[in-house]
């Protein structure tokens, strides 16, 4: 049995909100009895894509995550749901029937993503359906994979050992994996979301004449364990990235030829530039 | 009687029987019928031959002879004529040139000799069936946007749903690029930006304009109340009152004052389509009627034509570069791009929806290196990430001159180009070196002006040097860039050309580009760009007669008045009565020189203003002053012609409501704009063309644009001078028949598809690489027809537009024109802004420096305001307290300083005018600069207009009004000092 799974590249998506607007086009103003009724104009974010800047002026980069609802397997929304107000079809997709859920709350609040929201006009918990009547219709992908300008969204629907395949060889992670509820939604290149970077610019300074130090080598070490190794760029710009925010101590040993070996110590709470480091 | 006669008596019965056919097969000419009950009169001159059809009721009989009181008549001289006229196919250049000669003559009222020709037409053309049946009631049909092409899902007579259009198996293959090994090939779709996806929630917005309006206090035969514009009430009005009062004072104005009297100007964009746009519809009708016009600054270009064009020619590109093939050879050989004030992922060069984002990913993953020049890390920057420099707004042409010096200095670049390809190098150098002045351009001298350390440029310069580099500047690699627009426009951008020629623009890798522009689609298969005036027949200010004027015979038409008003200075005109400017000219350099004074000799100062589309508050500088105009009892009279309740709209004493091009029949290609932008379709990796269905009925009252000034022209007699006895799809098929596209579809599948892709030529057979030529020594060879002829020097073809026919670094029109302006030497050098950190009293007031690019989510204020989605994108507008406040972008340390957070309001000011906004707090501009959009749809002031802070968001009025240089007409809005405090919701809370 085929399953609807979604893969989001967050190294190409470039916040064009292609894929919120899409959403907004298909479900404002437009009833798909049985699975959903309209979105209200404002408010939803059915597709949410959340932004973030990481390190300090100049040295920085900004990273979008997508986030439309996860079609958990073990969906918290399921539980929370009375009179079978929530219910998983067989491709996986998970349903909140717009006539059942009417005047449940609790199933907004229930999600851990926060993917659910509450339409005051009708009353009834909305969120994310992969654009079902569409699939159901023939279409090949959901309206925000469709309108994707970079192709960061990607839509499958495949069998389960596939796509456990696929997860493997393209080094796929979900979102939250504490939350344990399966999702049905990937994601490729998390860490430029997730994880931060410790980065510098090298320079030196020679008779009075200042210059970017290219071609040293910036070994990271955590504890005695090296954890990443960088060559600084033409700039004397480096980032050790991937790493874990709040991760602790870390040193930097900076090595070049032509220079006296410099050690740095950082406490890594968040991604940070180190500024200019003189050689 | 003879055998034509005869003949022509035959046609005239078939064509009677042919209404009943046509309306049984054809609801909408069904209803057409129904429209009016005539007696209408086909007829030889001598009454020899003659039939007369009795419309009534939606019926219509028919009976030969001559009628004793028919309606209307339309008369031939002849039976040859006749025939010649009325067998389809209808030749319309036979028709004109019979009407010119009066050989064929319409008699009667206005209103039924304008109605009866296109009936005819559509008896002719009825029954042709457009658009996709799917299941359950929907039809599909096909339209397009600035953004590109979409499917329109209408049920019932609504729109369900708008998208991107993936194409099918009918269409071509897509072109393939080969470059180091790997093959580079575009997805089969049309790739649209955000201002495209969002159109279904333009169309239905609660602004919609429904119904005609009048201010409450204006009575045009009583009181007026101008300077109550923009704070009065409006009440609706019926079509017949709201026209009537616009003819009479379109009569009355022209008796009263004159020539001259009535101003008419539009945005420089406008809704999708050839037909409806403002070089076309507009355009006819304000010829027809006389009028002054708006004479539209070259706002994208700025610093190109008033600096780089001296340099380099490219008139006809108002001087910016072309781009050809560059998209093959960067991928082919690009070792490094710099995007130098270039943010194609906002503003899609122009028009080129989202098409490049994946080409320049494409480079991306060949591992070019990317480094970015802008204050502000724009959304190119954050996809692409790389190297970022962020200098002082308007001080980059600093950097421009420290990496010559570095370059100079350490043989760095092309000494073999400059000494063949340009003219003038040596004393540049010399300044360059500090020979002139005593000020070497050192890295570390620009890092005074620009806050970019020395040791970076240095490495810039010298990474430059030893790479093959693209050098994107501006949003269409070659042209454009907020750079541009500032007080300092003119010396970057003739920087810039300084900088691509020591590196040898034209080499292979080395050129201008930023993958935006280039693409390998065919260039010789002929459609129109808009710049070619639709069916405005309108020669002189056009590009009509570039092509459409033979391919396309229409009725010229011709504005009478020699009377404009340079668009920057409309508040001016208005209020001081006087004003002068340069004009905008593409047909060579020396066109910009022809300074002109408002009011023209011998013409009535403007009484009457006839807005149409897109607001000046949020696009043009210092725009309180626009405000402050309209309630000026100069102007006696003020009529809106809009789609959206908004803007300007709210200052006008006549407000007439038009529909959005899905209401209404057009025909356009993707990206097309010809004119001062040819082959701009060269941004997309498909060539798409689209008959642009009418989806759905307009919306309440409003009409097209095309109605309503027919219906106007009806009142001033001028039917059929402005329509031609034509109607709009009836003007898309004229269009199609003078295109290349009967050669490759037919009318019938283009209408019943929708859209047709061109196919992309054979490899060799793509164009030239822009300046390959030119870098060779040899003849021009793109597909490029200018400059004109009498523009080279030399021979034709060989060299640039300049008198040497080489890269000037002196210029020698400069030389020509005025050598001791200090404001614009025949030479560029490094000029400090105007409005800047030297400005040291005014500096101390506003220390930030405010940039206002172009919008990312919005073209202009088209998708902006008027409750459309866009205003939820989280980077578009923030809801604080159920009001949509536009963003200003602001460094975290600045923000900290004054005790601002994410998301509070704030107040950002200057003596011009001031803008609550909600504050985004970031690491994206450096300390000392804020960033903010221009294009606010919304000018919501919270007291007088003109003269108290907006709400809106439009930071179009804290810009400078003032020129880059005296002798332009030009806007510097990049040089403009504010301050931002935060906003507690004193001075005039509401």
């Amino acid at each position: 049995m085929k399953k609807a799974y979604m893969i989001v590249d967050v190294d190409k998506c470039i916040d064009c909100n292609n894929c919120f607007l899409a959403c907004k086009d298909e479900f404002v103003d437009n009833e798909w009895l049985p699975t959903s009724l309209s979105q209200p104009r404002h408010g939803h974010r059915w597709m949410n894509i959340m932004r973030k800047e990481r390190g300090q002026f100049p040295l920085i980069s900004v990273a979008y995550l997508p986030t439309p609802c996860m079609q958990c397997e073990n969906a918290d929304c399921m539980a929370a749901a009375e009179n079978d107000a929530v219910y998983r079809r067989d491709d996986g997709i998970v349903i909140i029937d717009p006539i059942k859920a009417k005047g449940q709350k609790a199933i907004v609040d229930s999600c851990p993503y926060g993917a659910i929201w509450w339409n005051e006009e009708e009353q009834i918990p909305q969120k994310c359906t992969f654009c079902a009547h569409l699939l159901d219709d023939g279409w090949e992908a959901p309206r925000c994979v469709q309108a994707c300008a970079t192709g960061a969204l990607r839509f499958l629907s495949v069998e389960e050992n596939e796509m456990e395949k696929i997860v493997a060889d393209e080094n796929l992670e979900v979102l939250h994996p504490e939350y344990k509820s399966s999702p049905h939604v990937f994601y490729k290149n998390l860490q430029r979301y997730t994880r931060c970077f410790i980065g510098g610019s090298l320079a030196e300074k020679t008779d009075g004449v200042a210059d970017c130090v290219a071609g040293a080598t910036v070994t990271l070490y955590q504890g005695s364990e090296e954890v990443g190794k960088e060559i600084s760029d033409p700039y004397g710009d480096f980032k050790a990235d991937h790493l874990k925010p709040n991760s602790g101590s870390y040193r930097l040993e900076i090595n070049h030829p032509e220079h006296e070996v410099k050690t740095l110590e950082v406490d890594l709470k968040t991604s940070i530039n180190l500024g200019t480091i003189w050689l | 009687m003879s055998i034509k006669k005869l003949v022509l008596e035959t046609m005239l019965f078939g064509l009677s029987k042919l209404f009943g056919i046509q309306a049984m097969r054809d609801p909408t000419f069904k209803e057409r019928l129904k429209e009016k009950n005539c007696i209408a009169q086909i007829k030889l001159l001598d009454d020899s031959v003659g039939r007369y059809f009795v419309f009534q009721d939606g019926k219509v009989k028919s009976k030969r002879g001559i009628h004793p009181e028919a309606d209307v008549s339309m008369i031939f001289t002849s039976a040859a004529v006749a025939l010649e006229l009325i067998t389809p196919p209808v030749d319309n250049l036979a028709m004109i040139n019979a009407a010119k000669n009066f050989q064929f003559v319409l008699d009667g009222p206005e209103e039924l000799i304008a109605w009866l020709p296109v009936t005819l037409i559509n008896l002719l053309s009825a029954g042709t069936k457009y658009g996709t049946d799917l299941d359950d009631g929907v039809k599909r049909y096909v339209n397009n946007t600035n953004g590109g092409p979409v499917y329109v899902y209408v049920k019932d007579d609504k729109i369900i749903r708008i998208t991107p259009i993936e194409f099918g198996d009918d269409d071509p293959e897509p072109w393939t690029i080969e470059a180091r090994g790997r093959k580079f090939t575009p997805p089969r779709k049309a790739t649209v930006p955000s201002y495209t996806m969002t159109f279904k929630s333009m169309v239905y917005s609660p602004d919609r304009l429904l119904y005609p309006m009048k201010r409450v206090d204006f009575d045009p035969e009583g009181e007026r109340n101008p300077q109550n514009r923009g704070t009065s009430g409006y009440e609706r009005i019926s079509w017949e009152e709201a026209l009537d009062i616009v003819a009479g004072e379109i009569k009355r104005v022209r008796t009263d004052h004159g020539k001259g009297a009535i101003l008419s100007g539009t945005g420089s964009h406008h809704l999708w389509g050839w037909i409806g746009y403002w070089l076309s519809t507009h355009r006819r009708f304000m010829n027809t009627i006389g009028y002054t016009m708006v004479d539209h600054n070259p706002d994208s270009w700025e610093g190109w034509y008033w600096g780089a064009m001296h340099h380099w020619g490219h008139s006809s590109r108002l001087g910016g570069g072309d781009s050809y093939s560059t998209v093959e050879d960067a991928l082919k050989e690009c070792e490094m791009m710099i995007f130098w004030s270039s943010d194609p992922e906002a503003t899609s060069g122009v028009y080129g929806g989202l098409e490049g984002s994946i080409r320049r990913l494409w480079l991306k993953e060949l591992g070019v290196k990317m480094v970015h020049i802008d204050p502000f890390y724009n959304h190119t920057a954050g996809m692409l990430e790389g190297k970022w420099f962020a200098p002082r707004p308007a001080t980059s042409h600093a950097m421009a001159y420290a990496i010559a010096y570095v370059w100079i200095t350490e043989d760095l670049y092309d000494k073999e180009y400059i000494s063949t390809r340009t003219t003038g190098f040596d004393e540049w150098k010399a300044y360059v070196l500090g020979e002139t002045d005593g000020i070497p351009k050192t890295p570390e001298w620009q890092e005074s002006e620009t806050t970019i350390p020395a040791k970076d440029i240095r490495a810039l310069a010298r990474e430059w040097g030893s790479k093959k580099t693209y050098l994107g500047c501006g949003g269409l690699g070659a042209n454009f860039g907020g750079a541009c627009r500032s007080a300092t426009g003119i010396e970057w951008a003739r920087a810039m050309v300084y900088l691509a020629a020591m590196q040898g623009l034209g080499k292979p890798g080395q050129n201008m580009g930023n993958m935006q522009w280039g693409t390998p689609v065919d260039h010789r298969f002929f459609f129109p760009g808009y710049a070619e005036g639709g069916m405005s027949g309108d020669l002189a200010g056009t590009a009509a007669g570039l092509n459409m004027f033979q391919r396309m015979p229409n009725l010229p038409s011709m504005n009478t008045s020699y009377q404009r008003v340079p668009r920057l200075k409309i508040p001016e005109a208005i209020l001081d009565g006087e004003c002068e400017g340069y004009p905008t000219d593409s047909k060579t350099i020396e066109g910009q020189f022809m300074g002109y004074k408002y009011p023209a000799p011998g013409h009535s100062p403007i009484r009457m203003y006839y807005k149409y589309g897109g607001s000046h508050f949020g696009t043009m500088s210092e725009s309180n002053r626009y405000a402050r105009a309209y309630r000026s009892d100069k102007l006696e009279f003020v009529v809106n012609q809009a789609i959206w309740f908004e803007g300007e709209t709210k200052f006008a004493d006549v407000i007439l409501p038009a529909c959005t091009n899905f209401e209404r029949w057009d025909i356009g290609e993707w990206a097309n704009t010809s004119g001062y932008l040819f082959h701009a379709y060269g941004q997309l990796n498909h060539r798409v063309i689209t008959i642009q269905h009418k989806c759905i009925e307009p919306l309440g009252e409003s009409k097209s644009d095309y109605r309503i000034f027919l219906e106007l022209s009806q009142l001033l007699g001028v039917a059929n001078p402005f329509a031609e006895g034509t109607d709009e799809l009836g003007w898309c098929k004229r269009m199609f028949d003078g295109t290349d596209l009967p050669k490759a579809i037919s009318w019938k599948k283009f209408m019943k598809k929708g859209y047709y892709v061109v196919p992309a030529p054979p490899e060799d057979q793509r164009p030239p690489v822009a300046y390959r030529w030119f870098a060779e020594g040899r003849k021009k060879d793109v597909p490029d027809m200018s400059p004109l002829p009498g523009d080279y020097a030399g021979e034709y073809g060989e060299g640039l537009q300049t008198q040497s026919g080489k890269i000037e670094f002196v210029s020698s029109s400069l030389n020509r024109f005025d050598p001791d302006d200090p404001e614009r030497p025949p030479m560029g050098q490094y000029i400090k802004s105007w409005e800047g950190h030297h400005t040291t009293e005014l500096y101390g007031k506003y220390p930030l420096h405010l940039i206002t690019p172009h919008v990312r989510h919005s073209f202009h204020t088209m998708g902006d305001g008027k409750d459309s989605f866009v205003n939820d994108i989280k980077d578009h507008r923030v809801l604080i307290d159920d009001y949509y406040y536009w963003i200003v972008r602001i460094n975290n340390q600045d923000a900290k300083n004054r005790g601002i957070g994410m998301h509070d309001l704030v107040k950002i000011y200057n003596d011009r005018g001031a803008v609550i906004c909600a504050a985004q707090t970031t690491e994206r501009v450096p300390p000392g600069t804020v960033h903010s959009y221009q294009a606010s749809a919304v000018y919501d002031p919270i007291g007088e207009p003109g003269n108290s802070p907006d709400r809106g968001g439009c930071v179009n009025t804290l810009t400078p009004s003032r020129s880059i240089i005296k002798r332009s007409h030009s806007t510097a809005s990049n040089s403009c000092l504010v301050q931002v405090e935060k906003w507690n919701g004193e001075e005039g809370e509401r």
